[in-house]
Formats: C-alpha cells, sequence, structure tokens
C-alpha cells in the first residue's frame, strides 16, 4: 500500500466542489480526501432543484453521487458539519462541531446563497429563497397549504420557482423590477415573447414594480411596492440573484471581492487553499452556472494532480431556461448597440426567434427563442470569436437548401475543444464521450449516458451527443446500427457460426482471434455463447471450456447470494421412490442443508449446500444431476397419466420420464422444459413449456413455445402424431434445430416468434428426410454427453482447483 | 498497533488453473487467486465491491478482466477498479512468484483484522 498520502479537504459538498474531486480521482490524483458539507445530504445536483418543484424528479433522482460513492473512493464525508475557519499557520480545518482536521491542500467551494432583499418584513415567515433542497421542501409544503404566492425577480430562477408553483396548483405572480424578463440574458423582444408564452401557462406578471416592504404579523400577508400598490401573498419566494458564499475565506484571512479571489489555476491569496464554483471571483467574475463551475473545477483538478494544463481564462456562459415547453437559450452579448451587426428572424406564427450579433464581422452573442436546436453550436461560435461566413450563415440561420443541415452539424463539433463540456448537469467533456465511443466501441447515446453520465440528467445535451457519436463513427454510424453479439464483436451470431464452420475454428480462442474481437478473451456475454456453438457445431470433439461457463454450469450446481450452493437431483418426470427420498434425507441432515424445496418443475432443491461439501452431497447422494443450474433440458412435468388417473388416455408418466431420460445433459441455447399430460385436461401446464405434450385417445399433440416465465407465452399447436415413435422423433426435431439456430441465451418462447411458427412446422413437419436428419444429429451429440457429477468426482484435480479451500 | 506487512505463501503455480479462481484463506482474510491465460497470478478478496456482496472467485476471467459471477460487474484484476458503467473497487493484494512459489503480501491493517 502507498505510504502517507497527502490530505486533500473539500469544504463544500455541492457540484463544483465534488465535480473536481471526481475529476481528480479520475486522474489518479493521490489524496487521502476528506468532505465537508453544511447539508445533511450527499452530493446533488442543485441546477435540477426546478425539476424536484415541477413534481418530474425526486430529491433521490437528482443526487449525483450517494454516500456508497463516497464510500467506495475512500472518501471521508462530514455532513451537517460547517467549516468555521482555516487556520494557515496550523493547516487546520476548523469546524462548528468542535473538529480539527489536518490538510495539505484544501479547496473551498461553499457556493453562494439567495440574496435575501433587504427590505423590512424579509424575515418573517413564508418567506424563502430558491437554492436547497430545504428551499425546495418548504415551496412544497407551502402549496399544500396556502394558494397565493409572489416571486420576486424575474431571472432565470425566479420564473422557475414561478413555473413550479404553478404546477403545483398555486395562484403565482411574478414581481420583477425592471419591464423586461431575464433583462440579463434576452433582449427586448425574446424577452415579451417569453412573458406571453409564461401568461399563456398560467403565470401573472407584476413588471416595473419594486417592493419595499413585506407585509403581515410573523407570517407574510402580502408585498407593498414603491408606488404604493400592494400584492397580497401568502408565500413569497426571493429569487433576486445569489451571493458568493464567502464568509469562511474572510474569517480565515483569505483576500475577498465580491467572490473569493483566485488566480488562473484557482489558487487564493492562501497557500495551498484553492476555491472553485459560485463562491470564486475570477478575473472580476463571478458565475452563477454550471458549465464554469466543472470548467474550473477541470483545471484545478489538473493541477493538483500534477498534469499540464493551461489555466483557466474564464468561460462564456450560455442559458437555458429549464421549464418544460418553454425554450430559451443566449450566449455572450444580446443588447444590439450601434456596433453591432443584428441578425434576427422572428416567426410569430410558430413563436420562434433568433438573433445572432456581430462585431467586426465576429459572432459575440446570440439568442433564440421556442427552437434552441443551434444552441450548442451557436456557444461554440461564440466561445471561439468566430468570425462569420456565408457557410456559417446557412448553417445556423437554417437557410441552406434541405438536406444539407446533417452534415455541417457535424462540423461544429468537429471544432469543438476536446475539454468542452458537453453535458453540463454532470460535467461530461467532448473529449471523455470521444473516448467512451473510441475506446468502448459504443455506438449508441444510451451506451455513452451508462459510460459517462452524459445525458444522464436533463438530456438538453442529447442531440449534441449524437452529433459527436455521428462525427466519431463517420460513414459506420449507419452500420452501427447492427449488434454484435455483445460489444467484443459487430458480428451476429449467424455470421459467427458461419465463420467457426467454414474456417474450421476450434476454441473460443481461436474464434476471437481470427474473427477480430475487441477485447481478446472476449466478455462473460461471448464467452459462454461461443463455447456453446463450438459444442453445438462439433459435439463429439469440442471440449467443453469450464473457464467458459458461468458459474453454475461450471461447478453444476446453483450459487446462492451468500456463496452456498443448491443441488438438485434429478427426478425423471417427477417422480421418486422411497429409497431416493430416505436418501436426500438422509445427505440433507448430514451436510447441514439449509432448506429442501420443491420446485416448481417437481422436484427437491437441497438449498444452502457449503462449497467444499458439494462434491460429497453428489457422491453420497449417488443420482445424476438435475441441471437445475443449466441451458439445457430442466425438467419433464407429468401428470398421474392413464397409470392411476381415471381420465388419462396416455402413459404421461412413463412417457415424461423417458424423455427426461433421452434428452438430459445436452447444452441448448438456453434453459429448456417439457411437460407430459395423459389427457387434454393438462395438469401439467403443457401451454407453458417449451415442448408441451398432450395425449388424447389416439396419440398426442405437441405444443411449442410457451414460457411462463418474465415473458408468458402460450405455446403454439405444433402438430398431432399417433405413435409414440412419432412423438420423439418430432420432440428430437424440434429440439435439434433450435439448438442449431437459437441464439445463445434465446428461449423458444422467443426463437419461435423470430423464426416464425411455419418455418419450424414446415422444416421438422414438411419433409421426412428432414426430420430424420435432425434427429440423427441430435442422437450422435447426446451419445457424448455424460454425467458431469461423475465426471467430477473421478478427476480429483478439477474437483480440488473448483472446490476446495486452501488455509494458509 | 502492528505496522509491517505480513506474507503468506500460498501455493504453487499449478495449484491454480488457468482462468478459473481458487479460493485462499489466509489467516482471517478470504482471497481470490486467479491465474490469468498469460500466466500471471493475481489476488483479490473474495468479495464483491457491489453493494450486495457475494464471492468473486467463481467469475469469468477474460484478459485482466474478472467478470464477478453473481452480478457481471467487470474488475479489472491488477487495480481492482470496477469498469464502467459501474463503480467501485475490490481489494487486490501483491503477489509474487518465485521459483513456482507464490506469495501474496497483506498489508498491516487487513493481515491483523484478526
Amino acid at each position: 500500500m502507498a505510504a502517507e498520502r497527502e490530505k486533500l479537504v473539500l469544504i463544500g459538498n455541492g457540484m463544483a466542489g465534488v465535480g473536481t474531486i471526481e475529476q481528480i480521482l479520475k486522474l489518479g490524483g493521490a489524496y487521502d480526501i476528506s468532505v465537508f458539507g453544511s447539508e445533511p445530504h450527499p452530493n446533488y445536483n442543485r441546477i435540477m432543484l426546478s425539476y424536484v418543484l415541477e413534481g418530474s424528479k425526486t430529491i433521490e433522482d437528482i443526487i449525483l453521487n450517494d454516500l456508497g460513492w463516497y464510500e467506495d473512493n475512500h472518501i471521508t464525508l462530514h455532513t451537517s458539519t460547517t467549516v468555521t475557519r482555516i487556520d494557515e499557520q496550523n493547516k487546520l480545518i476548523l469546524t462548528d462541531n468542535g473538529l480539527a482536521v489536518p490538510y495539505d491542500k484544501a479547496i473551498i467551494a461553499t457556493g453562494s446563497n439567495s440574496f435575501i432583499l433587504p427590505v423590512p418584513g424579509s424575515t418573517k415567515d413564508g418567506v424563502v429563497g430558491f437554492r436547497d433542497i430545504a428551499d425546495c421542501d418548504a415551496m412544497l409544503a407551502a402549496a399544500k397549504q396556502y394558494r397565493t404566492a409572489a416571486v420576486i425577480g424575474g431571472g432565470l430562477l425566479g420564473l422557475e420557482a414561478a413555473k413550479g408553483l404553478v404546477n403545483l396548483g398555486m395562484d403565482v405572480t411574478v414581481v420583477h423590477l425592471l419591464e423586461d424578463l431575464m433583462e440579463r440574458q434576452l433582449d427586448r423582444t425574446a424577452s415579451s415573447m417569453l412573458q406571453a408564452e409564461l401568461t399563456r401557462q398560467g403565470v401573472k406578471f407584476a413588471m416595473g414594480k419594486q417592493t419595499v416592504e413585506l407585509t403581515g404579523e410573523e407570517r407574510v400577508t402580502g408585498l407593498r411596492f414603491s408606488d404604493g400598490s400592494v400584492l397580497p401573498s401568502e408565500f413569497v419566494v426571493m429569487a433576486v440573484g445569489i451571493k458568493p458564499n464567502v464568509q469562511l475565506a474572510k474569517d480565515s484571512g483569505i483576500t475577498v471581492n465580491r467572490g473569493i479571489v483566485v488566480d488562473d489555476y484557482m489558487q487564493t491569496s492562501m497557500a495551498d487553499v484553492y476555491s472553485v464554483g459560485e463562491c470564486t471571483e475570477h478575473r472580476g467574475t463571478c458565475y452563477g452556472l454550471v458549465a464554469p463551475l466543472f470548467e474550473q473545477g477541470m483545471v484545478l483538478a489538473k493541477h493538483l494532480s500534477g498534469v499540464q494544463t493551461p489555466g483557466y481564462e474564464g468561460s462564456v456562459v450560455a442559458t437555458k431556461l429549464k421549464i418544460s415547453g418553454v425554450d430559451v437559450f443566449s450566449a455572450g452579448e444580446f443588447t444590439e448597440t450601434p456596433e453591432h451587426t443584428v441578425i434576427s428572424a422572428k416567426d410569430e406564427w410558430k413563436r420562434t426567434y433568433k438573433k445572432i450579433l456581430l462585431k467586426d464581422n465576429v459572432i459575440v452573442g446570440a439568442v433564440l427563442f421556442g427552437d434552441v436546436t443551434e444552441s450548442a453550436s451557436l456557444q461554440k461560435l461564440v466561445k471561439n470569436s468566430t468570425e462569420m461566413t456565408d457557410e456559417i450563415y446557412d448553417e445556423v440561420m437554417g437557410t441552406s437548401c434541405c438536406g444539407g443541415g446533417g452534415a455541417k452539424k457535424g462540423m461544429s463539433v468537429e471544432a469543438m475543444a476536446d475539454e468542452e463540456i458537453v453535458c453540463g448537469c454532470n460535467g461530461v467533456t467532448k473529449k471523455a464521450i470521444v473516448d467512451a465511443v473510441t475506446e468502448n466501441g459504443f455506438t449508441t447515446v444510451d451506451e455513452i449516458k451508462a459510460c459517462t453520465g452524459a445525458t444522464r440528467s436533463c438530456g438538453g445535451c442529447k442531440p449534441v451527443v449524437e452529433q459527436i457519436l455521428q462525427f466519431v463513427l463517420g460513414d459506420s454510424f449507419q452500420q452501427s446500427a447492427k449488434q454484435g453479439i455483445c460489444s467484443c464483436t459487430s458480428l451476429s451470431r449467424d455470421e459467427i457460426v458461419a465463420e467457426i464452420t467454414a474456417k474450421g475454428l476450434r476454441t473460443t480462442k481461436e474464434v476471437m482471434h481470427v474473427l477480430d474481437w475487441k477485447q481478446a478473451e472476449g466478455c462473460s456475454k461471448c464467452r459462454p455463447a461461443v463455447n456453446y456453438y463450438l459444442g453445438m457445431i462439433y459435439p463429439d470433439t469440442h471440449e467443453d471450456e469450464k473457464e467458459s461457463r458461468f458459474v453454475n454450469e461450471r461447478m453444476s450446481a446453483n450459487i446462492q447470494k451468500d456463496g452456498t450452493y443448491t443441488v438438485i437431483p434429478r427426478m425423471y418426470g417427477g417422480v421418486t421412490t422411497p429409497e431416493d427420498l430416505k436418501r436426500i434425507a438422509d445427505v440433507s441432515l448430514k451436510y447441514d442443508v439449509k432448506v429442501v424445496k420443491v420446485t416448481g418443475g417437481q422436484r427437491l432443491d437441497l438449498i444452502g449446500v457449503k462449497k467444499e461439501d458439494v462434491p460429497k452431497v453428489w457422491e453420497e447422494l449417488d443420482m445424476p444431476s438435475g441441471y437445475g443450474y443449466a441451458k439445457s433440458l430442466r425438467t419433464v412435468k407429468t401428470c398421474v397419466g392413464s397409470q392411476f388417473c381415471r381420465f388419462g388416455t396416455q402413459d404421461s408418466m412413463g412417457m415424461g420420464a423417458m424423455l427426461e431420460r433421452k434428452y438430459e445433459r445436452l447444452d441448448m441455447p438456453a434453459k429448456f422444459k417439457m411437460a407430459v399430460n395423459g389427457c387434454p385436461r393438462n395438469c401439467a401446464e403443457s401451454c407453458t413449456k417449451d415442448i408441451g405434450i398432450v395425449g388424447n385417445d389416439g396419440g398426442w399433440e405437441v405444443f411449442i413455445g410457451g414460457n411462463g416465465g418474465i415473458k408468458p407465452r402460450i405455446a403454439d399447436a405444433f402438430c398431432k402424431v399417433k405413435t409414440d415413435e412419432e412423438l420423439v422423433e418430432v420432440c428430437s426435431a424440434v429440439i435439434q434445430y433450435y439448438r442449431e439456430t437459437g441464439n445463445y441465451l434465446e428461449r423458444t418462447s422467443e426463437w419461435v416468434e423470430r423464426m416464425g411458427l411455419e418455418q419450424i412446422q414446415t422444416v421438422v413437419m414438411g419433409n421426412d428426410d428432414n426430420r430424420k436428419e435432425l434427429a440423427a444429429r441430435i442422437d450422435f451429440a447426446l451419445a457424448q454427453v455424460s454425467d458431469p457429477w461423475r465426471k467430477m468426482l473421478d478427476d480429483k484435480n478439477t474437483r480440488t482447483a473448483l472446490f476446495e479451500e486452501t488455509q494458509v | 498497533m502492528e505496522r509491517s506487512n505480513r506474507e503468506y505463501t500460498i501455493g504453487a503455480v499449478e495449484d491454480f488453473m488457468l482462468q478459473i479462481g481458487r479460493v485462499v484463506h489466509a489467516g482471517e482474510v478470504e482471497l481470490a487467486i486467479f491465474r490469468t491465460s498469460d500466466g500471471a497470478i493475481y489476488a483479490v478478496r473474495n468479495h464483491s465491491p457491489h453493494p450486495k456482496g457475494g464471492p468473486l472467485a467463481e467469475g469469468i476471467v477474460s484478459g485482466y478482466y474478472l467478470y464477478d459471477p453473481l452480478h457481471d460487474w467487470k474488475i479489472d484484476l491488477r487495480t481492482g477498479e470496477v469498469q464502467a458503467p459501474d463503480r467501485g473497487q475490490a481489494e487486490v493484494y501483491p503477489v509474487t512468484v518465485e521459483g513456482g512459489v507464490v506469495k501474496v503480501t497483506l498489508p498491516a491493517a487487513v493481515a491483523n483484522l484478526n
């Protein structure tokens, strides 16, 4: 284990700080990490709070890193703990509950607080900000109890809060000091379109109103404005802005202006103390949006991990409103002055608006309303101070001739810098996505989502992720729709089987080598599959690969969640004898079996056998394996039949036992169940079996493709036969055809639907020669199988390697 | 507290089948030992980092990766790191092979569990 690691303390358990830690972990920075958070929650996505309010997400949904994540990464988390001072002299972090934690490096990421207007009455009950889960909870509670609400502030946050409260059934008025909503992000045209749209959605507005007092006794009852008018309101949300939370920095003697002053590497005025996020002030700017905080975190993470990086140079901020049905976007400069050249398009019918501002022909800002599909490329163009060209104009204004759009969209993605954040919610860069595609061979947005987290939260970046995917895959994007059997290969099951036969491939290793597998030794999906295909193709010569078998098949017993095993002896046709029962009871007692369970397939599970006892249990039972674990014939369920039942017309027990003996042990694409009924009353439930057989007065009816499991399916009537010999031949042919054409892990219920019932009927019933050949092939394969328990008991080496544990 | 690491001799190379895990109890610690197809031997604590736990020794080994037998998590045998989209860390311990004899070193904190 590594020697003493440096101690890194993060103060503030929010998105900026934890995002930085995540980057440090990815870069392999070797620190002992502790995190302090004032809130009782693990790290959550603050920008998603409006979805919680809206009701489309719960608090759990917006948790970014649950407690398990801290544990997994060996991070010590102190929730509900506020850091009060950084002691530079002794290099200690001091907290409100008396902790003194040493640090080598510290990061202040204390974020910001709601700015509460300093007007009389602002501390009354029923007045909240909109910053954290507690505020969100207060709003949800208020909506249950009160009817009227006022939101002070017509900015991003205020509008989201207002829309959330409207959705919760409140009568909401937005109070705004100026005449235009979101005046810091939108021009007058977009602003008025936004107000019109929100009015349509039920939000009321009081524009140009300055609040001078909140009225009421204990609890707020209304707002008084500077013009003397009043607005009654039982609940008030203050969303007039945020102020960087700099108290700790101030108290510790760190230089603070509006925010904590940092340089381009996020270093504060105190040695070894850094700061990121909304609490910082970089080159005179404090940011209140998500993208800058990830960009800052990335620089700091690299710096702390000893990775070369250019400094942080500030962010171009873009705005998007998270209200469903209201698409607003802006980036860079948006208010026109005489020195701007303005390109704009307004469509009052479609309610869309687009404006691009140029200064000396350079794109410096953009506003979009109603249709924000161009937002990613515009943000890019603004950020890079791109010069306007005919081509770009055609692209962003959508005036190019039809069909040209797709290819051009790719261009802006190509020009995107590696470090650019694509998914703002989860801080995923373009490079992370490109790497996910090139290293893992991903071809779908879902795969990228699972691997990187991009698109996992609000989904706004999905079009850009798709464009990146398209750009990286290039021409193969179309073909990529074709899925291989797993991510190790793009070949389908049929192609693999054809290649094995054509090239005479003999082992999984050979198959993967010759067919150019992406992962040389495959994975837990393709290895068992290829091993099965090889065994099906070469039943007599293929040497089964234990190392390519799932644990259950390798051990010939079912593993349980605690690491013990279930042993299931055969009970042909569900029939046993008193002698066998006695032996099962004796062995169960001797080896302390936890539970003896009668299964749905009419046999006995001996549950909870210790791993090292499994071979002895087999030996002493001295019964064949029931293959309760295998992709092969499990059981043949039977009714009592003509031997005893007064309705029975056929000997179902005898036929069931015979079929079970005949087909046992042979590998199939998936588990396989049969049933035999002595009469059409169908007591053994043939309709939910892979092959169900129903006896009648003159012979047998055969049903195939039934399933009672997770995807229930009633079996299809396949054929009727007169004699027992015909019945066996039909069963043989169907099973062998399934073995030869089924995808690994594909149940017959899916196989029948994929192949088509008629196709199977044609192959098996349409031609006697075909049927006989299939039956002959399965008989040949069946001649090769042997009981695994016997085999294992005779092979001391394998038995030791698989079941015995060493103590040293 | 005892600060020194502890070395355990766990057997001969041939005791471990290629790509098939084996359980070894070193003191109080249960290890899963794997021999990859290139002959290298790795030691992991026989406990899945998956929240539901379970053994690791019975997983499928591909290259330097182990597929957790109960949850199919993909784990790097060299570092213990769980591969995306899952996250976590299995505990891995250094292994040395000298003259066909396999030894595992457990750090003091782990070796002194008992």
